[in-house]
């Protein structure tokens, strides 16, 4: 088979499974921080005892993360030299930065936030959380200014064919950046909330009502209420910014083929690339014009300007509309859950059981809106300087092959183990409720072997 | 002779990537050890190996990333050719990596029942991730040779680095554990070194002979002068510590961490061996460091930050082993 579109699906996969896990530590580390300063705070030991069952999670996260990250560190080598050979003076320090204040920051003060409240003072481990919180986001900054580089480079010049940094300050802070920085930590923060969220309704419906399970569940639930329309309109601004800097990709994600005023904004279609036109279309007369011109008559551009020269348009379109299905869907469920939760004070069991899947809502959005934007930049690597065709490496095809079939049954198997565990840890919390024993809290002896459990 | 930056730059990170392949080498080859001697160990003994290495196995593997980071941003031509080349050991050193890193943290929070599986998952990947690394390393120093010759010695290297990985996790056992675990540990490291020297020697022997331009190097009058030191050094070191280890445990556990200081010691003379026979070339007898090397402006915004941070880490990991110093007790989320 052909290597490109191996590599790329290996490339897709590998990346896929990376960002399930950043998508929780990034925002986890802050709500980590923000049980443990509620503790510090009031004394009260529910909001340790919801320390302790997220920490799990976050270092079970933290862990595959990791893996999962080391590899895309050598796949840039085994399966895309060209990437580096031409704008590896880009990529190149961006990854440095990433690595020296990111990555050692989380990885050694980890160890001190996991097993070292007892070690350390209080004051140091809460640093340490800190710290740890702080290195995630720091991550997510790098790479996402090198993200959004490759899709709207600045700051440099080609000299024989290789990038050249001219202006590093247009490098790291290139048009996209902010937008999709403050996109990414937002849906990070909200895949967060709906995790506490389904796993604490999940321990709702198993008759547990301690107040660690109340503390985390109006945690997850008002962030997610209060982050959900904030994510709504950034996302909408960084749609008006794909709109200026690559206008390709909104053709793509509205399947509009032709350039022109009175678009309309199509709800469901079934985008045919070979006819240029869009089966069994339902749309709304002249929305795309009113959401993207604020005005019936405005222009949106449409593929046939790119002829040759644009993404796929079926994974874009359907990849934008899942994503923000599954937004309207989150919008729903959290305003409900908080309404309840705040006249109430109690969820309904319907609603309860709807936020059992919404756990992994996040993963989804979170999922469609990277292949809306990814698929979105081919056929360019580096939107304008590099293919993704010109940066494939010599290996065969077999080897690709041989080595993506092994990656996938891993990833489907890790995926697996990681829900099962969730569900276990939940259950495991519902059934000790507040009767738990607090090791280390208080300086209470040590009761419960953690490793073992 | 002036100071000439585009010459400095790619040397000082060449400089830079050994140092991190180094302390990568010495940190994660002894929580790797600790994977392999998962098969010889006990229920109860491996949760406090487990203890021994948790808090700071993320960390050195950090170090990794770091090391082929350098590779990727300092000398990127070098880095599509030697990981395309490599792409089946890497592969597997990845999968390797991942298993042993998931298996650390699901042993530890999967029902009860299911905890063997997670340790033999640990062990599997623990070794598989230090063949791979091993057999890599082989082919690098017959100069990426992939033909039967390549793979036999690969295969040599491996056993015989998966062994010095085994090495340093008993010598750190030695020093985070104590009683019957601890004594143990001292048998592993006797078992482990025999077969550690055999791949150092065998490394050593097949090396030059692998170019001709390294046996110039190595068996040339005055330079083989200044290389003896090192291979004299590192035998009197193996041989000072397999004697040792008929006296380990000493009383009140004095020179517990020398076991593992003196094998630092040796991973650092070989090291030094194969960094001077390979200068100045990244991929052996291909690219030179400087003719892979990024635009010196890349390399030196890089180096500002490093220069930097690179202290700091260096701090703060030292203070973050010395928060878990001392022997190694149940592993706890509090």
């Amino acid at each position: 088979m052909d290597p490109l579109i191996l590599s790329r699906i290996q490339f897709g996969a590998n990346i896929s499974f990376h960002i399930l896990f950043p998508a929780i530590t990034i925002a986890l580390g802050w709500v980590l921080l923000f049980f443990k300063l509620r503790y510090n705070a009031t004394g009260d030991s529910a909001w340790m005892r919801a320390y302790f069952t997220w920490v799990k999670v976050f270092a079970l996260s933290f862990a595959m993360g990791v893996v999962s990250g080391v590899t895309m560190s050598f796949q840039f080598g085994t399966n895309w030299p060209g990437y580096m050979e031409t704008v590896g003076n880009i990529a190149g320090p961006l990854l440095a930065y990433e690595i020296l204040t990111a990555f050692f920051l989380e990885a050694a003060f980890l160890g001190i936030m996991l097993f070292g409240f007892r070690r350390v003072s209080n004051r140091i481990h809460t640093l340490a959380t800190v710290l740890v919180a702080g290195g995630t986001t720091a991550s997510a900054f790098w790479i996402i200014a090198l993200n959004s580089w490759m899709q709207t480079p600045a700051g440099f010049e080609m000299r024989d064919g290789v990038a050249h940094a001219v202006d590093w300050w247009a490098i790291v802070f290139n048009p996209s950046m902010p937008y999709r920085l403050v996109h990414m930590l937002l849906a990070s923060g909200l895949t967060v909330s709906f995790l506490i969220a389904g796993l604490s309704a999940l321990r709702y419906l198993y008759g547990d009502r301690s107040e660690s399970m109340w503390k985390a569940l109006r945690t997850g639930v008002f962030t997610a209420a209060i982050l959900i329309p904030i994510q709504i309109f950034a996302g909408d601004q960084h749609g008006l910014n794909t709109l200026e800097h690559q206008p390709q990709k909104i053709a793509a994600m509205e399947a509009n083929w032709n350039t022109g005023p009175n678009v309309p904004l199509v709800l469901f279609a079934w985008p045919d690339e070979a006819a240029r036109e869009n089966r069994f279309e339902l749309a709304i007369p002249d929305g795309a014009s009113v959401v993207l011109r604020h005005s019936t008559g405005g222009v949106v551009p449409g593929l046939n300007d790119y002829p040759g020269n644009h993404p796929p348009v079926l994974p874009v379109f359907w990849g934008f509309r899942i994503m923000v299905g599954t937004g309207v869907l989150m919008l729903i469920v959290s305003w409900s859950a908080a309404f309840f939760l705040k006249r109430r004070h109690s969820l309904p069991k319907p609603l309860a059981l709807l936020m059992v899947p919404m756990t992994i809502s996040g993963w989804v959005a979170t999922l469609a809106g990277w292949y809306t934007t990814e698929i979105g930049r081919q056929p360019w690597l580096v939107t304008g300087v590099l293919k993704t065709a010109d940066a494939v490496g010599p290996v065969a095809g077999s080897h690709v092959a041989l080595t993506l079939a092994v990656y996938l049954i891993l990833y489907v198997l890790l995926l697996i183990a990681y829900l099962g565990v969730l569900v276990h840890l939940a259950l495991k919390a519902a059934k000790d409720g507040d009767a738990s024993p607090l090791p280390g809290v208080m300086n209470a002896a040590l009761s419960q072997p953690a490793a073992s459990e | 002779m002036s100071f000439d930056w585009p010459t400095a730059l790619p040397l000082i990170f060449a400089g830079l990537m050994g140092l991190a392949i180094l302390i990568y080498v010495i940190l994660d080859g002894f929580d790797l050890g600790i994977g392999i001697l998962f098969a010889a160990a006990e229920d109860a003994e491996q949760d406090t190996m487990i203890a021994a290495i948790g808090p700071f196995w993320d960390a050195n593997e950090t170090w990794l990333v770091l090391a082929v980071g350098l590779l990727l941003v300092a000398f990127p031509l070098a880095h599509g050719t030697i990981l395309t080349a490599l792409y089946i050991p890497v592969f597997l050193l990845l999968v390797g990596l991942i298993l042993r890193g998931v298996a650390f943290d699901f042993r530890a929070k999967v029902p009860a029942g299911r905890k063997h599986r997670w340790n033999r998952i640990f062990f599997l990947g623990s070794i598989i991730a230090s063949l791979a690394q091993g057999y890599m390393l082989g082919v690098y120093v017959l100069g990426l040779d992939v033909g039967f010759g390549g793979i036999a010695f690969g295969a040599l290297v491996a056993l015989c680095l998966a062994a010095a990985y085994a090495a340093m996790g008993a010598a750190w056992l030695i020093y985070k554990t104590e009683g019957e675990l601890q004594k143990k540990a001292v048998v592993w490291l006797r078992t482990a070194l025999v077969l550690a020297a055999l791949g150092m020697v065998a490394v050593s022997l097949a090396t030059p002979f692998a170019s001709p331009r390294i046996f110039d190097k190595w068996f040339v009058w005055p330079q083989m002068l200044y290389l003896s030191p090192l291979p004299i050094l590192s035998a009197l070191l193996f041989v000072w510590l397999w004697r040792q280890t008929f006296h380990l445990p000493r009383p009140n556990d004095r020179h517990a961490l020398t076991p593992f200081l003196t094998l630092a010691a040796i991973f650092a003379l070989g090291f030094a061996g194969l960094a001077w026979s390979f200068y100045p070339f990244v991929v052996p007898d291909k690219l030179t460091i400087w003719q892979a090397a990024s635009a010196p402006e890349s390399l030196a915004i890089i180096l500002a930050g490093t220069v930097v941070v690179l202290p700091i880490i260096i701090f703060y990991s030292f203070y973050a082993y010395r928060v878990f110093g001392g022997k190694a007790t149940d592993l706890t989320y509090d």
